[in-house]
């Protein structure tokens, strides 16, 4: 698996900053001169895609953002996967990525468009930049993927849902493996739209404590992103090729709340979270932590916090929301915090769920890690809901 | 625009932006057999060009220009009007 995020841009270095509580929020001030109302934002470091990592020029130049993060955490992905381009030459591989916007290149045309009004003036990068799919039309050329390959759009779930369409894939033996992700660009066109909803915490003052899931003074989310990339395979063909399998995903649940554009449903989240476990075989007291979706929203946690009452009020699940620390990772999201739940598998810790100060009527009955916590983590759901209702969950287990 | 300065602004966005190995940019060098430019190039250059010297390049005059030099008299011929 592979990460490009405002927590580290590799696997150790994202491992560290989960167990330490360390947040990755900022503030972009040149965002309140553009007409933000907040300038708060996950601080991400420019993934630089040189010559030497991708030797066409034609390709970098259809590279967004976005794409360009997807790369980095590709690159990682596969490399301790061990897929090398000879290995792609001779094998079938598959790429399904999340990403729901590519909103600069689309801004940055249309400008020059209403400007030079010749659309020979907008170079021919542009239309690979301004569609969606950029992230996985770019990393199936650059890799040498040659399997399924398209981009899932699923607004803040879609970084799940790849990852579900791709556990799919491989269990109805239709690939042997797949990579899948997802991606969000950072840019400041990106999330203007958010914005006007008043969807963000102004909380400028601190921005380490602004995102707060959970949180009764919780006032907004704070928007991010990255790219995180993980190589989903078959078992059985894994190990016949000596790979090094870190962890399994079991089930996949999904639900539509059927209503609603941007206000969550408990009964939608308990649906889905439901089939995922009912997909792994599993109980609620089978699951060691759930990383939930909580955005630091006053409708949205709440909802989650009824739901996962509902659920695992009873149970010893510990839960936190890494969104505390990174922000919402948007359509990357759903991917990256399954990547910090291996993380933790791996690490024997619970990432905490920071800024959780005092909890509201909905949080206090919840089993919510306020500190990072050093334990056995075997099984973990993990939780992503999205815009249109669109909900996915998944339970990975180490193996 | 003096001559020199067509060449050098040229030669500088053979190397930066379309990547062309410095060995190969000579006055009789070919655009597309020596430099390795390509039709995707060709779309990006109307747009440096319209950036570096204010003109919007003709495709159909294009086609008659096969070497640098022959590149630097149609931008030359284009800018001093």
């Amino acid at each position: 698996m592979g990460i490009w995020s405002c927590l580290g841009t590799d696997i150790d270095t994202v491992s560290r900053s989960l167990r330490d509580g360390k947040s990755g929020i900022g503030v972009r001030p040149e965002r309140i001169g553009y007409g933000y109302r907040s300038a708060l934002s996950g601080i991400v470091p420019e993934a630089v895609v040189t010559k030497q990592m991708v030797r066409d020029r034609h390709v970098r130049a259809g590279m967004p953002e976005e794409a360009q993060y997807a790369y980095m955490a590709s690159a990682q992905a596969l490399s301790q996967a061990g897929m090398d381009p000879a290995y792609m030459a001779e094998n079938e591989v598959g790429c399904i990525f999340g990403n729901d916007s590519s909103a600069k290149p689309v801004i940055e045309a249309a400008k020059l468009m209403d400007e030079k009004h010749d659309s020979a003036l907008l170079g021919y990068g542009t239309v690979f930049q301004a569609m969606n799919s950029t992230v996985t039309m770019n990393i199936s050329t650059i890799f040498g993927l040659r399997g399924i390959n398209f981009t899932v759009s699923a607004a803040c779930a879609s970084g799940s849902h790849s990852i579900g369409l791709a556990w799919m894939m491989i269990r109805d033996g239709l690939q042997d493996a797949v990579l899948c992700g997802g991606a969000q660009e950072t840019n400041y066109y990106s999330v203007i739209s958010f914005d006007a909803l008043s969807a963000f915490s102004v909380r400028m003052d601190a921005p380490e404590r602004a995102s707060r899931p959970f949180d009764r003074d919780r006032d907004g989310l704070v928007p991010s992103g990255g790219a995180a990339a993980l190589m989903l395979e078959d078992y059985d063909h894994a190990v016949a090729r000596g790979a090094t399998i870190l962890a399994e995903i079991s089930g996949y649940g999904f639900s539509s709340n059927g209503g609603g554009m941007s206000q969550p449903s408990d009964k939608g989240s308990l649906v889905a979270m439901s089939r995922a476990l009912q997909m792994a075989g599993v109980g609620v007291d089978d699951v060691d932590y759930v990383n939930a979706h909580a955005t630091s929203t006053p409708q949205g946690d709440a909802c989650e916090a009824r739901a996962l009452g509902q659920l695992f009020g009873k149970s010893r699940a510990l839960i936190s929301s890494t969104k505390g620390m990174t922000g919402h990772e948007m359509w990357m999201a759903g991917a990256s915090e399954v990547v910090y739940s291996i993380l933790m598998m791996h690490g024997g810790f619970v990432a905490p769920n920071v800024n959780f100060e005092n909890p509201d009527e909905y949080s206090a009955g919840l089993n919510i890690a306020r500190e990072a916590v050093e334990t056995r983590v075997d099984r973990v759901l993990s939780n992503s809901f999205g815009f249109g209702g669109t909900n996915a969950a998944l339970v990975i287990n180490k193996i | 625009m003096q001559r020199t300065d067509i060449e050098e602004k040229v030669k500088n966005f053979l190397l930066d932006e379309l990547e062309v190995d410095e060995e190969n940019i000579r006055d009789d060098a070919r655009l597309y057999d020596d430099m390795g430019i390509d039709s995707l190039d060709l779309v990006e250059i109307v747009v440096i060009v319209d950036r570096e010297f204010g003109f919007k390049i003709n495709p159909e005059e294009m086609k008659n220009v096969s070497t640098l030099r022959q590149f630097c008299d149609y931008i030359e011929a284009n800018t001093t009007k």
